[in-house]
């Protein structure tokens, strides 16, 4: 199994990160290692095992539905790259 | 043994307790001689990555206090240092990336916290590989960390910093956190001790996520002893981490010196086969010679799938890895880019430049696993072969009572070797990588050297036998003087 050139900006893509034109063949040599090394487990017979979630086989936790953490915006927003009126900017979406 | 030749940069918590108790030290002297030797002894070692001095005094001026008022605790006073995935409120959380380098955490890690309730004094935060992916600190944004015992060598990762720091004399004991052998492998190859806790016996709140279902943070100290002190102070249940056990905590100092007769210790043979190096197999059969002294018995035992773990840990861990960094956007914090020219081009620039390389790659092949056709392919099939490995550990330990071996197959290699290939790097940790697939816990000690670097093994047991593990590590301690060696450039 290897990954071409033109399935690594695919998947770059879908990762919402850009990737140098320089940069594509390096990255699909480094992918298919990677999935040369993983193809060992899709050799092996595991018809009928459960698929493990949790290492320890627990169910997620529930909590009551009550309001435990209070309003901290200002706090919160203080690292963030653009702020307005309590707001997050980004480049204008609708026109 | 005798420790009292140590300097004060080499003493263990008992010793460095009896110092504050007695009046012989003050908390604020303490913490201005270990931010001098930082000061001093971290340029080239660069095993910090934000040294907080003034924030340190003040708190151990506080930690004085609580001493003269005789309220102390274990750690009352004692010099620490956080990985620096662990949120630090007011405090740079870089995650040894780019993207976080402006990031300053507006709250504390749970780990922070109870450390901080507990007395100890921050030192600062140690270097790490980018969101604690990789094997040699070598892929920090900050550049790498050198091993202290030869700084041709790299000191293992991703909790590197924290490891070198304590071989170097720069802090008595450190957290680390350990998603396929990152506390483990740095313990190893820096010649100092490291527990990885079961699954959800440490809280993840404020601890960067990397892989959600095996991130563990666990103690890092020159001694089990000293861990066991740490991890008292680290455990507990969260309410704030839903995968927080629930299961009550201990005193993991109170079994310490329980005798080992009748211990029984399986060796796999799978984790002795070929690839592991002869010098650290040597030093691994030397260990065991030592605990049939203690009174255990040793047999072979087989864990049939551990070859299958590094396979299914590389689709596991970066699956989860490409959907909790997919937080980092460049629009709520971190790194964003220069004018971008819409929202597409904002995420993927700012991402592209915030990410060092073993992060894309890790986002890319988790998103490709992830990826509509490929999904039961591979996360599926990795999540049925993690049972695999989770089951055999389960029958070998109900045969015996702890696993052990070394925890890599070599000791640490040259700073650049993983650099040319990075899948090779990944084989270092085929020996610590199954125990997080399986959750278990597992602590790496020191038990001597080949090619003049330090040698690890690592004793894995059933869940929730952090107290059984630091009690054989202890006992091992106790008949064995390899945890009180110290670098000669850093006496």
């Amino acid at each position: 199994m290897s990954i071409t050139p033109n399935e690594v900006m695919k998947i770059a893509h879908l990762a919402r990160m850009s990737i140098h034109s320089d940069d594509v063949e390096r990255y699909a040599h480094d992918l298919s290692g990677i999935l040369e090394l993983v193809e060992k487990m899709n050799q092996t017979d595991v018809h009928g095992v459960e698929p493990m979630a949790h290492p320890l086989d627990m169910s997620q936790r529930l909590r009551a539905d009550v309001v435990t953490e209070s309003n901290q915006r200002e706090l919160l927003q203080r690292h963030a790259p653009a702020v307005e009126n309590g707001l997050f900017l980004v480049p204008k979406v609708i026109e | 043994m005798s420790t009292l030749n140590h300097a004060i940069h080499h003493k263990t918590l008992a010793e460095l307790r009896g110092m504050l108790d007695g009046k012989d030290i003050s908390a604020r002297e303490l913490a201005q001689h270990f931010i001098q030797r930082v000061q001093t002894h971290d340029g080239a070692l660069n095993s910090f990555i934000t040294l907080t001095a003034d924030a340190a005094l003040l708190d151990a001026q506080g930690a004085d206090e609580t001493i003269a008022a005789g309220q102390a605790g274990a750690l009352t006073g004692i010099p620490l240092v956080h990985k620096d995935i662990f949120c630090t409120q007011g405090v740079k959380t870089s995650c040894g990336s780019r993207m976080l380098d402006n990031f300053i955490a507006p709250y504390n890690a749970t780990v922070v916290e109870r450390l901080k309730q507990a007395g100890t004094v921050m030192l600062g935060k140690s270097n790490m590989d980018e969101f604690a992916m990789g094997s040699t600190s070598e892929s920090s944004y900050y550049g790498a960390t050198q091993n202290p015992w030869d700084t041709q060598a790299v000191p293992g990762g991703s909790s590197g910093g924290s490891a070198a720091a304590i071989a170097a004399g720069l802090t008595p004991i450190a957290t680390g956190t350990d998603t396929g052998g990152s506390i483990r492998q740095p313990a190893a190859y820096c010649g100092i001790t490291g527990l990885k806790p079961t699954y959800g016996r440490v809280s993840r709140f404020g601890m960067i996520a990397y892989a959600s279902s095996l991130d563990q943070g666990g103690p890092m100290a020159r001694s089990a002893e000293d861990c066991a002190l740490l991890l008292n102070a680290m455990a507990g249940f969260d309410p704030r981490d839903s995968t927080s056990s629930e299961q009550a905590s201990e005193d993991y100092s109170a079994q310490l010196n329980q005798d080992l007769s009748g211990l029984k210790i399986g060796l796999p043979s799978e984790y002795f086969g070929a690839g592991l190096d002869a010098g650290v197999a040597q030093a691994i059969e030397a260990a065991m010679a030592e605990f049939r002294k203690l009174g255990a018995e040793v047999r072979e035992v087989s864990l049939p799938n551990s070859e299958l773990a590094i396979p299914a840990y590389y689709v596991i861990a970066p699956a989860e890895a490409s959907s909790n960094l997919s937080r980092f956007d460049g629009v709520r914090f971190g790194h964003r880019c220069d004018s971008p020219k819409d929202l597409t081009d904002l995420y993927e620039r700012s991402r592209a430049e915030g990410f060092g390389d073993e992060v894309k790659r890790r986002i890319m092949i988790g998103t490709y696993a992830l990826s509509s056709g490929y999904y039961d392919a591979y996360y599926l099939q990795a999540q049925r072969v993690r049972r695999l490995i989770a089951d055999d550990f389960q029958r070998v330990l109900s045969d015996v009572d702890v696993i052990m071996g070394p925890v890599a197959p070599s000791v640490a290699p040259n700073l650049g070797e993983s650099l040319k290939d990075p899948v090779a790097m990944y084989l270092s940790d085929i020996y610590t990588v199954p125990v997080n697939l399986a959750g278990l816990p597992a602590i790496s000690i020191p038990v001597g050297f080949a090619q003049g670097r330090p040698v690890g093994l690592q004793v894995i047991g059933k869940a929730f036998a952090e107290s059984r593990l630091l009690n054989i590590a202890h006992r091992f301690q106790q008949a064995t003087d390899w945890h009180r060696q110290i670098p000669p450039a850093f006496k």
